[in-house]
């Protein structure tokens, strides 16, 4: 994937890039830190269908819609010599009993044998994370397990 | 009536008739400055109701206004974009140079006004507005257009043409002869040779210079350090607006955007009173006499920008219609050549007439470039339409 980087003196930097379909697709990053998402208009590739103005929790927001799903599917791909074990990304909602407390406190390991591989939040990926990594809500968690394995973690994620 | 509660009264009546005029203009999407012009001109010798006894306050404060103006310009910027800036478009901004500058350049010699005129009018009829394009692209949702890069590399090239043209008006402005003029203008150019090169090796030092963590501090030191450079630079003949300019250059990162921050107010403030100012000085009943070279210059000078950018985009491989909107968005014209009509005026050295042209042209093309800019891309889908139904 070729990423294009441009800079926009005054104003930011745009990264984009050519999407098979023909579409330029990126982001406009500007010096307040606030970003644009940006799409071509299919019959001119030098004007803009739409430039939406996004905050950073927003943006953040929309990368982990984006991010996590890609990160599911690699470690997937990795795990298809392992019979019996998938990677799932569980959500803990907000007002989850673990919003705001350490990952050790769920005991997932323990208790259902499925382990937390990397948390996604706002779009970063935080690989491996240590019991004491306070989880939030919005949170995305990714879990390697057996399936009934990942079944009950869900169950605890959101019912404590 | 006091003499001072007059002037507070005057004063406070135009900020708050400015301030209406400002919500007018957001309103019907068009920037303020043609309308605080005209604020400008309704108040000045020959106007409605002419003030008088602030112009003491306001004389000093339209100073401030253009050296803010300048700072914060050079603020956006910092040293490495204007340097590969200048590397990617330095083709594109020489067209610029010479497409726009040469209707103002015809039109001061035609009128009579000898050379300094015509050196004064070519800088008004180049320079587009750096601040009502940007506004225009965000506005329009075309920051993230692929001939947006080559507007602004064509208003970097134009800012720092700037930085070199003024010291060389002001020198020439000055009466100096041409041998002097040749020497101050070879001392204005060294200067702004070395400040740039600290700028771009130096520029973290200038930054914590200024940089503190309490706004107040903060502001009072940019703001000191701003006018301390910008009148040294005007004792040397560089011109104030300069001087500034380059200090907002030397200044960068997060310093840069703080102090960003905390003039804009400030300079709309000052900046406002500039155009005020400036418009006070225009005697109404001179305009319509020029009102002829105004238009006529209108029209060549908004095809010199489309040209300008129908060529720049070309050059960056963009089709047809991005090249058309790469002009469009080039034509609005306005702070800086108020500048330069004012620094003109101020000196005495040019035709009393620059200041009522300059005035008619900046109001028409204030107006017009941001109307342009939106009305390019319809048009021409319109003519395209046309022309498939008629083949």
């Amino acid at each position: 994937m070729h990423v294009e980087v441009t800079p926009l003196p005054g104003i930011g930097t745009r990264q984009d890039f050519l999407t098979k379909t023909g579409r330029r697709i990126g982001v406009i990053t500007h010096r307040d830190g606030h970003f644009e998402l940006i799409a071509s208009k299919s019959d001119d590739p030098d004007a803009c269908v739409a430039s939406i103005p996004l905050s950073t929790e927003e943006a953040g927001a929309l990368a982990s819609l984006l991010g996590a799903p890609q990160l599911v599917a690699q470690l997937r791909a990795e795990q298809n010599e392992l019979a019996g074990v998938t990677t799932k990304q569980l959500p803990l909602s907000p007002g989850s009993p673990f919003d705001g407390r350490p990952m050790g406190d769920t005991e997932l390991r323990s208790r259902t044998g499925a382990s937390i591989v990397a948390v996604v939040r706002a779009g970063t990926v935080h690989p491996s994370p240590k019991p004491d990594y306070i989880l939030g809500g919005g949170d995305l968690l990714v879990v390697v397990g057996t399936g009934p394995g990942l079944k009950a973690a869900a169950d605890i994620l959101d019912k404590g | 009536m006091h003499h001072t509660a007059l002037a507070l009264i005057e004063l406070g009546a135009v900020f708050f008739g400015l301030g209406l005029l400002g919500r007018l203009a957001w309103k019907i999407g068009v920037s303020p400055i043609p309308l605080y012009l005209i604020g400008g001109v309704a108040f000045g010798k020959g106007g409605i109701i002419p003030l008088t006894g602030i112009e003491e306050f306001t004389g000093i404060a339209a100073e401030i206004g253009v050296v803010l103006l300048l700072l914060l310009l050079g603020l956006e910027y910092s040293a490495n974009e204007l340097v590969t800036g200048l590397k990617r478009s330095w083709v594109a901004g020489v067209v610029d140079l010479v497409l726009n500058a040469t209707p103002g350049v015809a039109a001061a010699l035609i009128l009579g006004w000898g050379p300094i005129g015509a050196l004064a009018m070519g800088g008004v009829t180049y320079i587009s507005s750096s601040g009502i394009v940007a506004k225009v692209l965000g506005d329009l949702g075309r920051l993230g257009n692929r001939e947006t890069p080559v507007v602004l590399s064509i208003l970097v090239f134009e800012d720092l043409a700037m930085a070199v043209y003024l010291p060389v008006l002001t020198a020439l402005l000055a009466g100096v002869s041409f041998w002097g003029g040749l020497s101050t203008v070879g001392i204005a150019l060294f200067a702004v040779s070395v400040v740039l090169i600290i700028a771009i090796k130096f520029g973290r030092y200038v930054s914590t210079l200024v940089d503190s963590p309490d706004p107040e501090v903060f502001l009072l030191r940019v703001l000191g350090l701003a006018l301390l450079v910008a009148g040294l630079a005007s004792q040397l003949q560089v011109s104030a607006a300069v001087g500034a300019f380059l200090l907002g250059i030397a200044i960068s990162g997060s310093t840069a955007e703080n102090a960003t921050k905390l003039l804009e107010p400030l300079r709309d403030l000052f900046a406002a009173v500039f155009f005020v100012v400036f418009g006070l000085n225009t005697d109404p009943r001179d305009v319509p006499p020029v009102l002829g070279v105004a238009v006529a210059l209108v029209i060549v000078t908004t095809a010199t920008k489309m040209l300008t950018g129908w060529f720049a985009a070309g050059q960056q491989g963009i089709a047809r219609l991005g090249r058309l909107r790469t002009g469009a968005a080039l034509v609005a014209r306005g702070e800086f050549s108020i500048v330069i009509a004012g620094l003109a005026v101020a000196s005495g050295a040019v035709d009393s007439q620059l200041a009522p042209l300059a005035t008619a042209y900046v109001l028409l093309m204030a107006v017009f470039g941001p109307v342009a800019a939106r009305v390019v891309e319809p048009l021409a889908r319109k003519a395209v339409a046309l022309r498939t139904r008629t083949a």
